[in-house]
């Protein structure tokens, strides 16, 4: 669906992608993970079509992106968090206004508030929003007019776990019916949940890619293992070595309340990799 | 066609609630209305304040709203959405840029009811043509500006030379000379008048002069930059 060569971005003399290359399959969610001033909205800017790479070529659906037709377009869902509104107008107004453009029926704003779960919204002000709500509208709009790839653009940032888990269940109903999605995103656990691909994007550059598990699994090479003993005292073992007579020794002894395996999380992997958290905590 | 129609249909629904547009549209109307039934003074011109505020209205009113609608979505990235859209940019200029002219015409109408009826074709007719070359400066000024507050700093001067000059040069003779160079003035000559033997060379020159200046004006801020 999305074919990624050799792109490079410069702002000046800042180079902000360093020839990235990537493809995204059909009907998959894969997630550009990176910290703030990464690169990811300037990336996802150009894969839209909306900013030019100074090198390479980007084609979604084996289309040159720099040359879509107004067709292609319709294709397209995007929300980027810096997209706005027409804070004059209802929620349903504002929806109103992009199905008059797209030509799709009226009836499709009441089914799309309804389907991001602000059926009860639809006479408020978008100005009045929570952020909440006015995520679930940017992505209703998004969406609307039932696009067969989608680009978001942190599409949970600032937002409270219910609303954040109301998005993810919008987007992975996407996935079902058959969308590619294409997300960026600096929280590692909507990634683990959400993505069958992830991209860890550094400096402009990609470091890893991979499914989630499959990247926790390859960077897992310590196999550590977490027990709490009786005696009220946690203690880390590594599988090899020296560890396991002691851990063998305890577990004969019956002194072990919990055990767990440590595995990597997306987290400790970007650290590992970069020396750099994805999230300021 | 149809995508015009949206722009339009959208700029319709928010001429009611946008506030400093609404101002824009309706007081220069509702002051000749007031001025003209209320003032009376001894030998003052007939319909003085008509043909006064209508050439303040079309140097004021169209290039402001014009000005302040493409500025705010630029502000607020709306245009972005709606180019994704694929709304392609001449539509949208044509829709927000027909709205305005249309509104405003509304207000001639309403200001025109104090002139004579055989007069009012005349009057509607040169207050339509004002009306286009206020909204290809307001484009212009739109496209120049990154944000509301840009648009409103540019467009205050442009503002007051158009509309004020006019009206000062019935008192002063040099700011009458300096004001000759723009359509606003030339308007105002015409109304004096109210008939087509008016137009004089000069006054098609200048009118002319200005429209190639504003046309020229706003196809090189469009190649610059665009509706980004
Ligand atoms: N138009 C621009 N002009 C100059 N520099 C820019 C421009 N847009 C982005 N940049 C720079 O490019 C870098 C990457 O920005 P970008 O917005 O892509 O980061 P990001 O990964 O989306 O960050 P965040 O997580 O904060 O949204 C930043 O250093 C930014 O300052
Ligand atoms: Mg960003």
């Amino acid at each position: 669906m999305i074919s990624c060569r050799n792109v490079s971005k410069s702002f000046r003399d800042h180079k902000v992608l360093n020839k990235i290359n990537f493809d995204v399959p059909e009907g998959v969610i894969v997630g550009l993970l990176g910290p703030s001033g990464a690169g990811k909205t300037t990336l996802i800017k150009i894969l839209t079509g909306q900013l030019l790479s100074d090198e390479g070529k980007v084609e979604v659906m084996d289309r040159d992106v720099t040359k879509l037709k107004g067709a292609d377009k319709n294709r397209f869902g995007i929300m980027m968090d810096q997209f706005g509104f027409y804070e004059r107008f209802t929620c349903s107004e504002n929806l109103k206004v992009f199905a008059d453009i797209y030509g799709i029926p009226q009836s499709k704003v009441t089914d799309s508030l309804k389907d991001v779960g602000l059926e009860g919204a639809s006479k408020i002000k978008a100005s009045d929003l929570s952020k909440g709500m006015k995520a679930r509208l940017l992505l209703a709009r998004a969406l609307m007019h039932s696009p067969k790839i989608i680009f978001l653009d942190e599409p949970t940032s600032g937002l409270d776990p219910k609303s954040m888990r109301a998005i993810h269940e919008i987007i992975l109903k996407r996935k079902k019916e058959g969308c590619t999605v294409f997300l960026t995103t600096h929280n590692m656990d909507e990634a683990a949940m959400l993505c069958d691909n992830v991209m860890l994007l550094n400096e402009g550059t990609i470091v890893e890619n991979g499914s989630p598990e499959e990247l926790c699994r390859k960077y897992n090479r310590d196999k550590k293992i977490k027990v709490s003993l009786s005696d009220g005292v946690t203690k880390e073992f590594k599988q090899m070595g020296q560890d396991k007579h002691e851990l063998a020794d305890l577990i004969s002894k019956g002194m072990i309340e919990t055990i767990h395996s440590e595995e990597p999380t997306l987290e400790t992997i970007f650290l590992e990799l970069t020396g750099k958290k994805l999230q300021e905590d | 066609m149809q995508k015009i129609l949206v722009i339009f249909k959208k700029q319709l629904r928010d001429t009611v609630r946008n506030k400093t547009i609404l101002i824009q549209f309706i007081l220069f109307p509702l002051l000749t209305l007031i001025m003209e039934n209320a003032v009376t003074l001894d030998n003052m011109p007939e319909h003085f304040f008509t043909k006064l505020f209508a050439v303040m209205y079309i140097g004021m009113a169209p290039v402001t709203s014009v000005a302040s609608v493409i500025s705010e979505e630029k502000e607020k990235d709306t245009l972005r959405v709606l180019m994704m859209a694929n709304i392609k940019p001449w539509q949208y200029l044509i829709g927000v840029g027909t709205h305005v002219w249309t509104i405003c015409m509304l207000g001639a109408l309403l200001m025109s009811t104090g002139l004579p009826a055989s007069e009012r074709p005349f009057f509607l007719t040169v207050m339509a043509i004002g009306f286009i070359i206020s909204v290809i400066l307001g484009a212009c000024i739109g496209i120049a500006s990154r944000n509301q507050m840009m648009a409103t700093s540019l467009v205050m001067p442009v503002m007051m030379v158009l509309s004020f000059a006019p009206m000062l040069a019935m008192f002063n003779d040099i700011i009458k000379k300096g004001a000759t160079i723009f359509y606003t003035q030339q308007l105002k000559t015409v109304f004096d008048e109210m008939s087509w033997s008016t137009f004089s060379a000069k006054n098609i020159t200048v009118i002319c002069l200005n429209v190639i200046v504003f046309v020229l004006l706003f196809a090189v801020l469009y190649r610059k930059k665009g509706l980004e």
